[in-house]
């Protein structure tokens, strides 16, 4: 059985449809790379994945249970964007607690720390998230997207603005997940624009455009020396 | 396991309200308002028309509602920044829950209005003290109910769209009749010493607005989500 | 999404004009004037009828916006948004008319009696509605905050009503609804009748042509594109 799953996942915003008979599966330790021009419907499609949009038909499925219906598979979910999702008033250690404690964490102070370790922003855990910098802020907004162990990881353009120390951590971060994360390994999906990150991380590969999936493949299949300018081919130089 | 609807309920609350205690500068701002509010009244008033203690009673109600307006409008502020409001909906917790959470964060914001707004209310106008008081804050604290479940949903909504601190009070203020009449009635009635049985009818119209419209509007919450 | 075949304003609509006519200059020409209150007196056909019409129409706000809530048809919502407008335009001519009735009659411009004062929220709560529906961007938004307003504003007319009664009621006992023989003359009725019977054509009418143009302006939106983005 897969852990993630789009079934024809449609979803229309007045007359436009936003994203088009999305179908894929992935299994545990599989990590999409999901590449498209701006307006393809990639953020449409990970917030429909996450829960957060609801289709206008087709599923998504987590571990075989519809996303929309059922809440508590809303709890094996971990999505991180470009926005922080963070309260800017509370400190680094309120917000993944609270993160934690919203998911029913179990020993929720203790994931707290784990967390807080795993991203090395222990240092700065009681400073208020509004005082760090957008590279700090995206860590913790990653420590708190992890905290309750998600088998299913949904990271929207997540190197905006990191640094190239930040880009390597997170890398770093993601691959551990991936091989080790709980329940015999996480499965990510990953949106972003640099091709080379994307690879870097890949089971799998797609490309995304106009709400379409154009073309779905395992790593090994495809040629990373021209990848590139194959998908400018297949987006037609609108990238 | 995922949260209970109260457990949830309460992380959502104790999270507002902790963010309100560290930045604490919208409570003092309200409460400001509201004595300001108070005291300008007084130099409105031709006081040998008409008694501190007949006038009193009504300052305090519209004193009530707009103070009432001005901490709801921050209610969901915090949420859209950095689209906080997201990691809410990720988690595996009731919606419904996150209506109730900032509902009770502003009825305890509300409530602190009133500790001070009330006092001050005696104080100003020379009413008598103890009785005065305790009927005060009980009936305040009955009509509270009614302003933040109407007016958290209306926030909700309200923070939505471009015109979100002029729809709050379009939207709320028709709702906030009833609770403002019920209010000020039984008020005077009881503050002038007259039988319970007179203020009886209107405490009824107070504890039932409050018990239709908190569930009515707990109901319509989710509506107002991005579907 | 079909283009309407129908005109805007079609034959129901000029039958309601006509109609609105006939009873206007029947009230005016050939119906007695009330003894007790005058001339003035035959303001209240008008009054009441747009009343009744009024509280049609916002009765239609509120079914349609259960309706929209329940079954997510954009054509309950489009109904809705219809019969608001009508609904305003009708509350407008009850609160202007009950002024110039009062005026003669009780010599105050405005009584804080269980008609009036239910008339001027309902005025409120729609006037409350349609800006609404004008802040919002997205069209799925919109159509759902309005319908949530909608039962909200359904559920807040019983304790307003309570409130005014509580209140105490100024207004004449309603003629026409006792239970044996109403107590207007038989002239009298029917020019209230048939005033009342032109008000509903009418406000069946404009809410038609509203919704029609409802269709074509949600159908060239489509068409450009719109639709909120993501």
């Amino acid at each position: 059985m897969s852990v993630l799953q789009a079934d024809r996942l449609s979803r229309a915003f007045g007359g436009r449809r936003a994203v088009s008979e999305v179908t894929l599966e992935l299994h545990e330790t599989e990590c999409l790379a999901l590449f498209g021009p701006n307006g393809a419907g990639k953020t449409t499609l990970l917030r429909l994945l996450a829960g957060l949009l609801k289709p206008t038909s087709g599923a998504a499925r987590i571990n075989g249970e519809a996303l929309r219906g059922d809440a508590s598979a809303r709890g094996l979910v971990g999505f991180i964007s470009h926005q922080s999702m963070l309260y800017g008033a509370l400190t680094v250690r309120e917000n993944i607690e609270l993160a934690a404690r919203l998911h029913g964490v179990a020993d929720a102070r203790g994931a707290t720390e784990v967390a807080l370790r795993e991203m090395r922003v222990i240092e700065r855990a009681q400073t208020p998230v509004r005082a760090l910098s957008r590279g700090l802020q995206q860590r913790v907004s990653i420590a708190r997207a992890l905290v309750h162990r998600p088998r299913v990881l949904l990271l929207d353009e997540p190197y905006t603005g990191l640094d190239a120390l930040g880009a390597a951590a997170l890398t770093a971060t993601l691959e551990r997940l991936r091989k080790e994360g709980a329940h015999g390994g996480a499965t990510l999906v990953l949106v972003t624009h640099n091709i080379g990150e994307g690879l870097a991380l890949a089971t799998h590969a797609a490309v995304m455009h106009g709400g379409r999936l154009l073309r779905l493949e395992r790593r090994e299949e495809l040629n990373s020396a021209s990848y590139a300018d194959e998908y400018r081919e297949l987006v037609g130089g609108a990238a | 396991m995922r949260p209970t609807l109260l457990a949830a309920t309460w992380l959502v609350a104790r999270k507002d309200l902790k963010i309100e205690f560290r930045t604490r500068t919208a409570f003092f701002a309200v409460l400001v308002f509201a004595i300001l509010g108070v005291a300008i009244f007084y130099f409105a008033w031709d006081s040998t028309a008409v008694a501190a203690v007949d006038l009193a009673p009504g300052v305090l109600w519209v004193i009530f509602i707009f103070s009432g307006l001005l901490s709801l409008q921050r209610s969901f502020g915090v949420e859209q920044a950095d689209r906080a409001m997201d990691g809410l909906l990720l988690s595996p917790i009731d919606r419904e829950a996150i209506f109730l959470g900032k509902a009770l964060a502003n009825l305890v914001f509300v409530a602190g209005i009133l500790l001070v707004t009330i006092p001050a209310v005696v104080l100003l106008y020379n009413l008598p003290l103890g009785r005065t008081l305790v009927i005060l804050f009980a009936i305040a604290l009955l009509a509270a109910v009614g302003l933040v479940a109407v007016g958290t949903l209306f926030s909700a909504m309200a923070a939505n769209t471009r015109l979100a601190e002029l729809l709050l009070p379009m939207l709320s203020l028709p709702f906030f009749v009833p609770v403002v009449y019920g209010a000020a009635q039984a008020t005077s009635a009881l503050l002038a010493g007259r039988p319970t049985a007179e203020a009886w009818p209107f405490l009824k119209l107070l504890i039932a607005f409050d018990l239709v419209f908190l569930f009515a509007c707990t109901l319509a919450f989710p509506f107002t989500l991005e579907e | 999404m079909s283009s309407t075949k129908r005109p805007l304003f079609d034959w129901l609509f000029v039958v309601a004009v006509l109609s609105l006519i006939a009873a206007y200059v029947r009230a005016v020409f050939f119906t007695p004037i009330e003894a007790l209150q005058g001339a003035a007196q035959k303001i209240y056909y008008v009054h009441v009828s747009a009343a009744i019409s009024a509280y049609l129409a916002l009765g239609i706000v509120a079914l349609m916006s259960i309706v929209y809530l329940w079954l997510h048809d954009e054509r309950a919502d489009r109904l809705a948004e219809s019969a608001g407008e009508v609904g305003l335009l009708f509350l407008t001519v009850v609160l202007t008319t009950g002024p110039l009735w009062g005026k003669p009659i009780w010599g105050a411009w405005w009584t804080w009696d269980a008609r009036l004062t239910l008339t001027l929220f309902l005025w409120f709560l729609t006037a409350g509605y349609l800006v609404l529906r004008g802040a919002v961007d997205d069209a799925a938004m919109r159509s759902r905050y309005s319908a949530v307003l909608g039962v909200l504003a359904a559920l807040l007319i019983p304790f307003i009503h309570l409130s005014v009664y509580l209140f105490n009621t100024l207004h004449p006992m309603p003629i026409l609804l006792k239970p044996s023989k109403p107590s207007m003359p038989s002239d009298m009725l029917i020019t209230f009748f048939s005033m009342w019977g032109a008000c509903t054509l009418l406000c069946i009418s404009l809410i038609g042509a509203r919704y029609r143009y409802g269709v074509d302006r949600d159908a060239l939106r489509a068409l450009e594109g719109n639709g909120g983005d993501r």
